[in-house]
């Protein structure tokens, strides 16, 4: 979809960005990157957008039915947009380590640890999944918009005896997420992979294809995230499609993966977290191992646990008539400040409106009542527990 | 022409994709079909104009939301508000299923007669602007 360029208006409207379904992310001059997939979104009808310098699907069916086929059915995502970076070497995993708040030393090879990339001062430069192949060699999953800023902060901290090399141009990445998704995994992948634990990954054949599938999400549900060389990604996306067919399948764009994980309550890079964020005040505490061997924003965090904390981040139901949205101000009843809105959607599954805010810790308490400033309009909402979504159990 | 592109003759429509039909005295309101596929699914129309009210053209008569944005609402005329379409206060997804009839936002009466020019089209250059668009 092209900008309206041509046209001599002379108002003071943006189409199309008004009307635009996602506010378009990080738009460069550069021109855009497109994974291996664009042609089959294409044939499937997605919507396609800029999206931190990526043509991107932001929807194929519509974002309420995709959403609801991955907690009922499940969705297959295009997430080859993501960072990919491999890490070899002698000190391979020590170096990691050194860079990450969670602890590769906990966990046993073949597992996979969510962390944050800390600057000294603690602020959040990315967070990211490490998976831990073996002492000598990580594979680290960053946020597509932060690939540039972690390739070159791993490249001038790793340091001697760990080799960097970056594997997003030559794989791809799917998510195959929901209910499903293991039947259907199982049906594609020569061996079963039931027993494959939360975290855990392992090397698969996926048809003909050699995978290295996760069961790993940012949905909220079972699932999995397979890395798949770049040069099969397009046969291994269709035998997905074709053996999720009879349950219920559908190709899912980054409008439902943003409400499914708004639901789950996991942070997004740019909303929740960002550089002057640390992670203890995000909610991402269980990702930050402070008595592990030192670590790139250890002393500052430290430091930061010992103070009283300013803000956290608080789940919000909305009370009265209206959606609060990214960087809306959460007011008190005579409209003073109290914090700000991170991210905020109708919710495809609870029928209410949702979102994530950060506030001072004292009106974080599970009932508190708080009012948003929804461009001028005041209107209610309460605190409620996170996750606004939880699966049940055995699905 | 059906779906995103699909165009009414019987009115006339801003190049930020509102309709004005005129009926009688009085000008329907609403957002073309181009402008609901773009939103996708609506869960919320806020329509802050009073029926007593006067409008100028371009100025905010309410706010509709998607899953994923926000949007302003603009008038495509100057004129004085008669009467909102309380219904869809409550019945937001009327947008999706019917723009062009049961999702009408506001009735104005204009303060002048409509008629097509610069800033309102009529349906063929309509069509063009959202050929052009994509």
């Amino acid at each position: 979809m092209g900008a309206d360029v041509g046209s001599p208006s002379k108002t003071r409207k943006c189409w199309p960005k008004r009307w635009h379904a996602v506010p378009v992310g990080l738009v460069t001059d550069q021109p855009l990157k497109q994974t291996p997939l664009c042609a089959e979104h294409e044939r499937l009808g997605a919507r396609i957008v800029p999206y931190a310098g990526w043509k991107m699907p932001v929807q194929y069916a519509g974002i309420v039915a995709e959403h609801n086929c991955v907690r009922q059915q499940a969705g297959l995502f295009d997430v080859s947009h993501m960072g990919r970076l491999e890490i070899t070497g002698p000190r391979a995993l020590d170096a990691v380590n050194r860079l990450i708040t969670n602890d590769l030393l906990r966990v046993p090879n073949g597992r996979a640890v969510y962390a944050c990339c800390c600057r000294a001062d603690g602020g959040i430069l990315d967070d990211i999944i490490a998976y831990r192949h073996s002492p000598e060699h990580v594979l680290v999953v960053c946020n597509a918009s932060n690939l540039d800023k972690i390739l070159g902060h791993f490249e001038s901290e790793l340091g001697e005896g760990a080799h960097l090399v970056n594997l997003s141009p030559t794989t791809g990445l799917l998510a195959l997420q929901g209910p499903r998704a293991l039947d259907i995994i199982n049906k594609v992948s020569q061996k079963p992979l039931t027993d494959l634990p939360k975290f855990s990954f392992a090397s698969a054949k996926i048809t003909d294809t050699d995978a290295l599938v996760a069961r790993t999400g940012y949905t909220g549900e079972d699932g999995f995230e397979i890395f798949i060389p770049a040069g099969d990604l397009a046969a291994c996306w269709r035998s997905l499609l074709d053996a999720g067919k009879s349950y219920g399948i559908s190709p899912i764009g980054l409008g439902a993966r943003d409400t499914l994980r708004l639901e789950a309550c996991l942070s997004l890079y740019g909303h929740e977290i960002d550089e002057s964020i640390h992670p203890l005040e995000a909610g991402i505490g269980f990702a930050v191992k402070l008595d592990k061997s030192d670590f790139l924003g250890r002393t500052a965090l430290l430091e930061r646990k010992a103070q009283t904390s300013t803000r956290k981040l608080a789940g919000l139901m909305m009370t009265g008539r209206g959606v609060a949205r990214d960087g809306y101000a959460v007011i008190d009843a005579q409209g003073h400040n109290l914090g700000r809105v991170t991210s905020g959607a109708p919710s495809p599954t609870l029928g209410r409106n949702i979102a994530m805010a950060y506030l001072p810790p004292a009106l974080t308490a599970i009932g508190t009542t708080v009012q948003v400033d929804c461009r001028g309009k005041a209107v209610s909402a309460e605190v409620v527990p996170m996750p606004f979504y939880k699966r049940s159990q055995g699905n | 022409m059906t779906g995103a592109k699909e165009v009414k003759s019987d009115r006339l429509y801003t190049r930020d994709h509102e309709w004005a039909l005129s009926q009688g005295d009085e000008v329907l309101i609403g957002i073309s079909a181009f402008a609901v596929d773009q939103l996708g699914d609506i869960t919320l129309v806020d329509l802050s104009a009073a029926a007593g009210q006067h409008l100028d053209a371009h100025q905010s008569f309410g706010t509709i939301e998607s899953v994923k944005t926000l949007s302003d609402l603009f008038s495509p005329v100057s004129g004085t508000v008669l009467r909102i379409n309380q219904d869809l206060l409550d019945k937001p997804e009327w947008v999706n299923e019917d723009c062009w009839d049961k999702a009408w936002m506001i009735a104005i009466r204009p303060d002048e007669p409509l008629k097509s020019g610069d800033d309102l089209m009529d349906s063929p250059a309509y069509a063009t602007h959202l050929e052009q668009a994509g």
